[in-house]
């Protein structure tokens, strides 16, 4: 009777399932249990306390780049937040540039020129196959050796390059100029229109109207008009080198560019792999087909091409995306001022709460992750329904 | 007349092939002028700065280089390039950390050995492979001894470790101590029973979702808290657990991708033919599986190689950190393009060479599918 | 006459589909039964829950005495008992045919290697490929093929075989070699279950024809009457389709 109580539960199919999984419920919280355990009473002894209290403490440090205004009597919150800024500004900056150094040396790559086609793969292995670290700590390095203030590079009228940063006009804008953004809001939104109207047209009567063109010269000039109109609303204001530093203008900090530089030249390596790749996909077959309709050449790749690459392309790219902003947390070598420096850094030292700082750093990051992946999968969604449609 | 005639064919092939590729119109041949106006530009620099106008061991007076100021571009400013001084002074360094010299012939004896515990893994087609891989089983273990030491050998403390030393510790063993737990983390993320199913994802999501620094940092901070007061693993041992857990989670993603792969039909055989679950995934599915996804596997490999250097964040001093010591050191300081160039180009052998081997067997794989 | 096979008031769902209606069939030791009907029908689904690579959900399957429950001893019993061979072969590709074959006595019988090669070289003589033994299978033809899926199910020494469409994957000049076998088997006295549209096949082996049509059996008798007298009119429209194709 016992046997085959035992027999029945670890034989079937079902119990046994169940059985296995409260043991492995159960060891899994034993482990947790016991780590958390371990934990109090290291933390005890230590007489380190624990709870987010902390985060309402001034900090009492500063932090050189920042969005919102910070000074060392602010709460470590708000240190928090700047670093979270921090990181953000320098993901979208890194990868915008990244797409687009990525597209570029993607396209080079299918040139029908073989020296431009290997120029750009030498760049791509060349990149790809060296620690990102080790490229932002050189590109900074670069930076840090560029002349001092005082023997300034000026590039151009008002742009200065030096150790200390990259210095330039910074923008005043005066009364109207929000007329001008509305315009070019504006401008943006017609174009849109303009571009369903004309292409129901030329599916209605077959004739071709250089839609792009009408819209770029719509976009790029409409706002330029209303610029004029409002009396040119815009003032820059230079930077002047006075006793040791420039006044006025703005600069942007040498480790904000080696991050950026070092993240994006790194990341485009990879995206040009996927753009060439995604090209490549859907030019077999589709190209030749195209081309058989009798369309010209430059047409077939804009028309059918690059639209129907992209939708290869989205997806890999969104995940070096991803990559990129994770890459961000490495500005700490070089002192960028990111989540991971400022409050993952210095605020754990200050206030030694390692367990609840690393919590938050990684769940900060961990949504970031999350959320990028959740519009990735909306977007591929909406894509395959159109796909099928 | 025939050689003519083969000549003159051989020689309308290379002609054909330059049209083609360099002039075949205007836009390409304007191409093709700046393409060599740049290549001779960038090499010429590149050339003369590391070759031509370097000092090696000795600056342009022959003098033994001992300290940056002996390097000949610091004698005569802008007319010499780089200074590779550094790299022959700081070679015991960069190649073994802070090893006690006597005992650097254990470090060799390990890295000479390498080959041989990887190369059985590599080809499937070697002779003998059978016993090439009970080396690679053997190895770590006589790596370990002969690293660490133990009974015969002096106990040489990881926190003299460094350099190469440490790149290659980390990512060799990180890479063959998550292979396994990848397995186990990509099997249990396909399995049937919800809770092993979900822990599996969460895992795998949650390492995926986080940079590895914050899981060194955590490593390195929080690890001590975890123990009890006896074990305290050392520096090296808690970025290992980092890099472990961040490479297991990836590895397993690509294991996935292969088990993904494998036709239902193959298990519904087995099952069939009364194999049950381990017996089919370890004679049938798992051999297949793995074949696909080892170059993905690869991929994160060299991928894991080059976020080893980021243990130099907590301290630790792996081919970049000595790099840095080094130029910190008053000594050398400045010779920054020096030390970043060579760093690179040995980060460069490794990946590279990883990535064409990754190549190599996509290759293979579509052979020997077709 | 023992009953090795049972089915009784079967009813299989995938979600909301029902995929089998309350199917009754016994098959008797050494009975040869064939199984037809239209894509669709369920053939597949009612042979893949007699050695449960499919569950049923209500009804019974009882095989050799024992009924196939969740319960996972019985399981693997019958599936040493019942072997199977599938419309696309599912040979192991990383192995070589010898292995193929010797896989299962090795590990779920626990034979020696060399005897459990022995007797993979035994069958693979039967089904008259013995030079193919140390070939990988994306090196034979797809008649190779399944004569080696054959053999390995025989290698088991089960005393039921089924067949799910064994030769409808094949290119018609193979068909027969791999019939041939099955024939053979046949003759020897093998309890076998077969879903094909081979009629000839039908016609010389079977002891009893079924016909399936949406989930249910509408139709079981002897080939004789089944082919010259059928009673369902959806029989007879299956069959005028099939014949005449
Ligand atoms: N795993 C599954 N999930 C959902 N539906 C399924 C599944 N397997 C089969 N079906 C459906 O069940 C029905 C019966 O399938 P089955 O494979 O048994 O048909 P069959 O008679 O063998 O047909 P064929 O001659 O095409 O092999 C089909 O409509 C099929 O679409
Ligand atoms: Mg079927």
């Amino acid at each position: 009777m016992q046997t085959n109580f035992l027999r029945k539960i670890i034989f079937d199919e079902k119990s046994r399932s169940l059985l296995i999984q409260t043991l492995v419920i159960g060891l899994f919280a034993l482990f947790i249990y016991l780590i958390a355990q371990q934990t109090a009473y290291n933390l005890e002894k230590r007489g380190i306390s624990s709870g987010f209290d902390f985060l309402n403490l001034s900090a009492g440090y500063d932090i050189s780049i920042r969005l919102i205004p910070f000074t060392s009597e602010d709460t470590h919150f708000r240190a928090y937040f700047v670093g979270l800024l921090n990181t953000l500004m320098i993901a979208v900056c890194g990868c915008f540039l990244a797409t687009i150094i990525g597209f570029l040396v993607g396209v080079i790559r299918l040139s029908s020129n073989w020296l431009f086609r290997n120029i750009a793969y030498v760049y791509v292995e060349f990149t790809r196959n060296v620690p990102v670290l080790l490229q932002i700590i050189l590109y900074y390095s670069i930076l840090l050796h560029l002349p001092k203030i005082k023997q300034a590079i000026e590039i151009f009228d008002g742009f200065f390059l030096t150790n200390r940063g990259f210095f330039s006009p910074s923008p005043i804008f005066k009364e109207g100029f929000s007329l001008v953004l509305w315009s070019f809001l504006i401008a943006i939104i017609a174009s849109i229109l303009i571009k369903k109207i004309l292409k129901k047209k030329q599916e209605q009567t077959g004739q071709q109207y250089p839609i792009f063109l009408i819209n770029s010269a719509l976009i790029i000039f409409t706002p330029i008009l209303v610029y004029y109109i409002m009396g040119r609303p815009l003032e820059f204001d230079a930077p002047v080198l006075k006793g040791f530093n420039f006044k006025g203008g703005m600069v942007i900090r040498p480790e904000f560019l080696g991050m950026l530089f070092g993240l994006s030249i790194y990341t485009a390596a990879f995206i040009s792999e996927t753009v060439r790749s995604g090209i490549i996909a859907v030019s077999k077959g589709q190209r030749e087909a195209s081309q058989a309709l009798g369309l010209k050449n430059n047409l077939v790749m804009r028309l059918i091409v690059i639209p129907q690459a992209l939708r290869v392309i989205i997806p890999p790219l969104t995940s070096q995306y991803l990559n990129l902003t994770k890459n961000s947390s490495l500005g700490i070598a070089i002192g960028y001022a990111d989540l991971v420096h400022g409050f993952g850094g210095i605020s754990l030292n200050q206030t030694g709460r390692a367990i609840e700082i690393m919590l938050m750093v990684m769940l900060t990051y961990l949504t970031i992750s999350l959320t990028i992946s959740l519009f990735m999968n909306i977007y591929n969604k909406s894509v395959q329904f159109k796909g099928n449609a | 007349m025939t050689t003519f005639s083969n000549q003159s064919l051989m020689r309308n092939k290379y002609y054909n092939w330059i049209i083609k590729n360099l002039f075949s119109s205007w836009v390409n041949s304007l191409m093709t002028v700046v393409a060599i106006i740049f290549i001779y530009e960038v090499g010429t620099f590149f050339l003369n700065w590391a070759f031509f106008a370097a000092d090696f061991r000795t600056n342009f007076q022959g003098e033994l280089i001992t300290d940056r100021s002996f390097c000949s571009k610091n004698i005569m400013p802008g007319e010499y390039g780089a200074c590779w001084a550094i790299i022959y002074a700081r070679w015991d360094q960069f190649m073994y950390g802070f090893y006690p010299i006597e005992e650097v012939w254990r470090v060799n004896f390990v890295y000479a050995l390498l080959p041989l515990a990887i190369i059985g893994i590599l080809f499937d087609k070697l002779p003998f492979r059978k016993y090439f891989i009970y080396f690679t089983f053997i190895y770590p273990f006589l790596a370990y001894f002969m690293l660490y030491g133990g009974p015969g050998l002096s106990v040489v403390g990881t926190n003299k470790w460094g350099g190469l030393l440490v790149t290659l510790f980390l990512g060799v063993t990180g890479i063959g101590l998550a292979f396994p737990l990848s397995i186990i983390l990509a099997l249990g993320r396909r399995s049937k029973m919800p809770i092993v199913k979900s822990l599996c994802v969460v895992f795998i999501e949650f390492i995926r979702g986080v940079p590895l620094i914050t899981l060194l940092f955590t490593a390195n901070v929080m690890l001590p808290l975890f123990l009890p007061d006896g074990v305290n693993p050392d520096n090296l041992l808690r970025a290992l657990v980092a890099v472990t857990l961040f490479q297991s989670a990836y590895m397993a993603e690509a294991i996935r991708g292969g088990l993904q792969a494998i036709p239902r039909g193959q298990i519904e055989a087995a099952q069939s033919l009364g194999l049950n679950y381990w017996q089919t995934t370890r004679k049938i599915i798992l051999p297949q599986a793995l074949k696909i996804a080892i170059p993905p596997i690869v991929n994160t490999c060299i991928g894991l190689f080059k976020d080893t250097s980021l243990v130099l964040i907590i301290g630790l001093f792996d081919l970049l950190g000595i790099g840095r010591a080094a130029l910190a050191d008053m000594t050398w300081t400045k010779l920054y393009y020096e030390v970043y160039v060579f760093i690179s180009l040995v980060f460069f052998i490794f990946c590279f060479g990883m990535s064409r081997y990754s190549l190599y067997l996509e290759k293979k794989l579509k052979t020997d599918n077709s | 006459m023992e009953q090795v096979i049972q089915l009784e008031k079967v009813n299989k769902w995938y979600d909301d589909f029902h995929v089998l209606k309350d199917i009754d069939l016994s098959v008797q030791r050494g009975q040869k039964i064939v199984v037809c009907g239209p894509s669709g029908s369920g053939k597949s689904t009612m042979i893949r829950c007699i050695n449960r690579l499919e569950a049923h959900q209500k009804g019974h399957i009882v095989v050799h005495n024992t009924e196939l429950t969740n319960d996972l001893k019985n399981i693997d019993m019958i599936r040493k008992n019942v072997g199977m061979v599938f419309q696309q072969f599912n040979l192991f590709p990383h192995l070589s045919v010898i292995d193929n074959i010797s896989l299962a006595p090795i590990w779920v019988k626990k034979m020696p290697k060399k005897e459990a090669e022995d007797i993979a070289m035994s069958y693979l003589e039967k089904v008259k490929i013995p030079e193919q033994a140390q070939k990988f299978p994306g090196q034979l033809s797809g008649g190779q093929q399944q004569r080696v899926a054959i053999a390995r199910s025989l290698a088991m020494n089960p005393d039921i075989m089924l067949f799910d469409e064994p030769t409808s994957a094949l290119d018609p000049e193979m068909i027969k070699e791999v019939l041939d076998v099955m024939i053979q088997l046949a003759e020897e006295g093998m309890t076998m279950l077969v879903v094909t549209h081979e009629m000839g096949f039908a016609k010389t082996v079977a002891d009893q024809m079924i016909f399936m049509d949406e989930g249910k059996i509408v139709e079981q008798a002897t080939p004789d009457e089944f082919f010259n007298n059928p009673k369902s009119d959806r029989t007879k429209l299956f069959l005028s389709q099939i014949l005449n194709h």
